[in-house]
């Protein structure tokens, strides 16, 4: 991340019975003839607009030894452009009350501007501008620049942050060497040193052209004239070569694998993760509701034994990580002082076994369900920024093929049954198959979990 | 902008009911704001506001703490209890379709909790070992000592809002129940709705569950007098093998209530509020020290803190501190009209954004009703920004941002930064333990 920064329909009687609601957000969806693909959706709620730019690249396009670019490229799209001296992009922006980011994640970068609805033609015209001629103004001393913000960033959300080299150690032991997902989007050290001038034109002209690209605009909006304004500054932009595809050996896991950390922490941490699931395919939803049964809410189950119950955690967390290639699935425990991560796994071991040998409740699972079903009405909230509409018609758009996607996502949560929850469990979280990462205070490995005998 | 109405009802008890109806999701915020928090925490007994707060999710009404919170996952809905230093707040975010039973349980919570002690012993160990763990985060550290230099440990505003392990230890559930019934009663309550609610529907329900009830006492007792910061000082608190230093510099800043409110905000978006401000500008983009510079004032009741920082590469922390300086040097100049100019527009012309999603909106009027803004506030606000002058700006610039009277506060690894700190000559150098820093071993 670069910053640290409704028409909604509803079926007769859907207030009244929740389980009725239909999400949908209509849009309006064309490609241009260079390839540009273009959605659009009309909120007249408030007088805002959003323009979002999705690229379908991200780390996972690149290759070893040139890890962290594309993150890299994300902050030089800020730096300016042909008509756009540097600086300007942000100060142009924020001089209409605009506001702006971008993010990267390993399969794809996005990028918006939220702006009063009067001045949509600014993020148009400055987006168009790094679209079509970005290295017509890049220089070495800006990819220098931006190469050591990024380092700072990383200091600061890994080096410097306690149990910061976790999610780097799990990457590199769930996937193969040669796995784009086996490395950190944010990249090495070393790797960000060596990326070169050439580096950032050559992913510039293959990645960054209008048929590798998303641009959805949501807000207060006419659907007639915004179709007018995208061709008008975006028409021009020559089509670039066909993407090549995603190059990634198989990921599986056929060990259990341990690892211990040292860090600067006051507590031992436990990490336990699997391969798991694509994003949108079938399982991927079973996992989700898993994370939420294990470790959402003050009764699920991991919680309440380890922390409400015994006592002998801090915090426990579950998360599936759903990502295009596959996705992986990662318990978080953080131990009490006194209690070592053995402990804590074998408690947590139980817990798991349970979850395969017999199905959760209904109400464990209804409870989910719900839970869930309002995450996806708060989606309808805001138009813009991460996680908006806007953003999120794109997303739908590159992962299904269809940016109103929120009525069939939901959905796919509804149709899991309480025993497809023990079945996932026991697919994809194998004892045999999995990464167990210890993080321990410095000099204080004996609290890290080690191999239970007799399983 | 045209933002629905902000409709002003009373409960038949005189509990005041503010309403700004937003129908683009079936969703509804509401707040209950009791006008008491950490700032009422006896001397003796700091961190007794966070915890009754805390506490009042742990069991209440004929629930116990985990029949509660499956009541409330079960319907989707989120129910938190926050204490801030002035108000208490419990809010409650959920479809509009589980509203009744969700302000069922809302009500147990706010007026009948049962504060269980064996709850109370796991909340208790719960922060104890959140305190240990703050050791580890070197922004936590700064922000924890930002406000105990400053203010010190006898003012509210000095101390963490859960107190220090001292007096956590010390805490009984008498202590909670009489702060319970002192402070979270319907004498200090607000209501703040916003949603897709109409209000005439609303009210009555209301009137169920809090319009009967009578008064309690109630008493906000003043704020003790702060001490302006007279001069310049830099504490280091040593973190041996940092990866970074994080640079804070911090004073007292003006009250909410200060005519000045507009320009400062004005002034500040220009010095470190926004992405293009002078700070991020030269620390971030110029010269690649830090991810991000920033600056912001806390505007509260009394007069919150001023503070500026950044998290810098160790090898720089000299030379960033000293851009530091500069800015803060700078910032008592003329700014050009076209740099206000865009900080004016910045400000006034994002306003709308606040008013995106049912808990933005009732954050926005939750600040309305603590501060007893005017019912027109909302559509005063982007004109009195754009009525900000030039001379307005540095006025309040050279008010407000004396870099002489400034405390410089830097976590970071001491053998590494020291020498080049002490070579600035800025001020005494003084250097201390995370320990020393947090206040406990």
């Amino acid at each position: 991340m670069r910053h640290r920064l409704l028409l909604f329909f509803l079926l007769a009687g859907a207030v009244a019975h929740a389980q009725d609601l239909r999400i949908a957000v209509p849009y309006q969806r064309f490609v241009l003839p260079n390839g540009l693909n273009v959605i659009l959706h009309e909120d007249h709620s408030l007088p805002v607009v959003t323009v979002n730019l999705h690229f379908n690249v991200g780390s996972g396009n690149e290759k070893p030894g040139r890890t962290g670019f594309a993150h890299l490229f994300e902050h030089l799209m800020f730096e300016g452009s042909k008509n756009v001296p540097e600086g300007k992009f942000d100060e142009w922006l924020e001089a209409v009350g605009g506001d702006n980011n971008g993010s990267t994640n390993p399969d794809r970068t996005n990028y918006w501007e939220n702006v009063p609805s009067n001045a949509l033609e600014l993020p148009l015209f400055l987006d168009s501008d790094r679209m079509g001629f970005l290295v017509d103004a890049m220089t070495k001393e800006k990819v220098d620049g931006q190469r050591d913000v990024v380092k700072n960033e990383r200091r600061q959300s890994y080096e410097n942050a306690p149990y910061g080299m976790a999610s780097l150690a799990l990457a590199e032991n769930l996937y193969p060497a040669k796995h784009p997902y086996s490395w950190p989007t944010i990249g090495s050290m070393a790797d960000l040193s060596a990326a070169s001038f050439e580096d950032v034109v050559e992913f510039f002209r293959l990645y960054y052209a209008p048929n590798n690209a998303s641009l959805s605009i949501a807000g207060d909006i006419t659907l007639r004239d915004t179709r007018v304004l995208v061709e008008k500054w975006f028409g021009g932009i020559p089509k670039g070569r066909p993407v090549p595809p995603i190059d990634a050996p198989p990921a599986v896991l056929t060990e259990e694998k341990r690892v211990v950390l040292e860090d600067k922490v006051s507590l031992p941490r436990l990490y336990i993760a699997w391969l798991t699931p694509a994003v949108f395919s079938p399982g991927d939803a079973e996992m989700d509701l898993l994370s939420n049964i294990l470790a959402g809410g003050k009764n699920a189950r991991l919680y309440k034994k380890l922390v409400y119950d015994l006592q002998v955690a801090q915090d426990v967390s579950a998360t599936q990580g759903s990502a295009s290639l596959g996705s992986d699935f990662t318990i978080t425990v953080t131990a009490r002082e006194g209690h070592t991560l053995s402990e804590i796994e074998s408690l947590l071991q139980e817990e798991l076994e349970k979850l395969k040998q017999e199905p959760p409740t209904q109400r464990e699972l209804q409870r989910a369900i719900n839970q869930y079903e309002v995450s996806f009405l708060s989606r309808l909230e805001r138009i813009g920024g991460f996680g908006g509409k806007a953003d999120l018609l794109n997303h739908y758009y590159w992962r299904t093929g269809n940016p109103d996607y929120f009525h069939e996502d939901l959905a796919r949560y509804k149709a899991i049954g309480v025993e497809d929850l023990s079945a996932a469990a026991r697919t994809w979280l194998r004892d045999d198959a999995r990464v167990v990462l210890s993080i321990v205070p410095k000099g204080k490995t004996e609290l890290a979990a080690i191999k239970q005998g007799g399983k | 902008m045209n933002l629905p109405a902000l409709q002003s009802l009373t409960l038949g008890n005189g509990i005041p009911v503010s309403v700004m109806e937003r129908h683009s999701a079936p969703l509804v915020e509401l707040h209950l704001m009791y006008r008491c928090g950490t700032a009422d925490d006896p001397d003796s007994k700091p961190g007794l506001a966070s915890l009754t707060a805390a506490m009042m999710m742990e069991g209440a009404g004929a629930r116990s703490a985990l029949d509660l919170a499956d009541a409330i996952d079960f319907l989707g809905a989120r129910i938190s209890v926050d204490a801030s230093h002035h108000t208490t707040t419990v809010s409650l975010f959920t479809p509009v379709s589980r509203l009744d039973d969700a302000l069922a349980l809302l009500a147990d919570i706010a007026l009948r909790p049962t504060f269980p002690s064996a709850e109370l012993e796991r909340m208790r160990a719960e922060r104890l070992t959140a305190m240990k763990q703050w050791k580890d985060q070197p922004r936590t550290i700064a922000s924890v000592y930002c406000n105990r230099r400053v203010y010190g440990d006898a003012h509210p505003y000095g101390r963490p809002g859960i107190g220090n392990p001292k007096s956590l230890a010390a805490m009984r559930v008498e202590d909670i129940r009489a702060f319970h019934a002192q402070y979270i009663n319907t004498a200090n309550l607000n209501i703040i709705v916003a949603g897709d609610v109409a209000s005439s529907a609303l009210l009555s329900r209301l009137e169920t569950y809090f319009g009967k009830l009578s008064k309690g006492p109630g008493s906000t007792p003043a704020l003790p007098t702060v001490q302006q910061v007279k001069q310049r000082r830099i504490v280091i608190v040593d973190k041996p093998g940092a990866a970074q230093s994080e640079i804070r510099i911090v004073r007292v800043g003006p009250v909410r209530a200060t005519p000045d409110y507009y320009a400062l905000m004005v002034m500040n978006t220009l010095l470190g509020g926004s992405f293009s401000s002078r700070l991020n500008q030269n620390l971030r983009e110029k010269n690649g020290y830090t991810y991000g510079a920033r600056s912001s004032f806390a505007f509260r009741k009394g007069p919150g803190p001023f503070i500026a920082g950044a998290g810098v590469q160790t090898a720089v922390t000299d030379k960033a501190l000293a851009e530091f300086m500069n800015e803060l040097r700078a910032i008592r100049e003329p700014a050009s009209e076209e740099e206000i100019l865009r900080a004016k527009n910045y400000v006034a012309y994002g306003y709308p954004q606040n008013f995106e999603t049912v808990g933005g909106i009732a954050g926005e009027v939750e600040e309305l009703v603590e501060h007893g803004l005017p019912s027109n506030y909302f559509s005063t606000f982007v004109p009195s920004i754009l009525a900000v002058t030039a001379d307005d700006v540095r006025r309040v610039a050279a008010q407000y941002v004396d870099p002489d009277a400034i405390e410089i506060i830097i976590v970071g690894d001491r053998k590494e930064i020291e020498y080049g700190v002490r070579a600035l000559k800025l001020g005494d150098v003084k250097v201390i333990s995370v320990e020393d820093a947090l206040g406990y071993e």
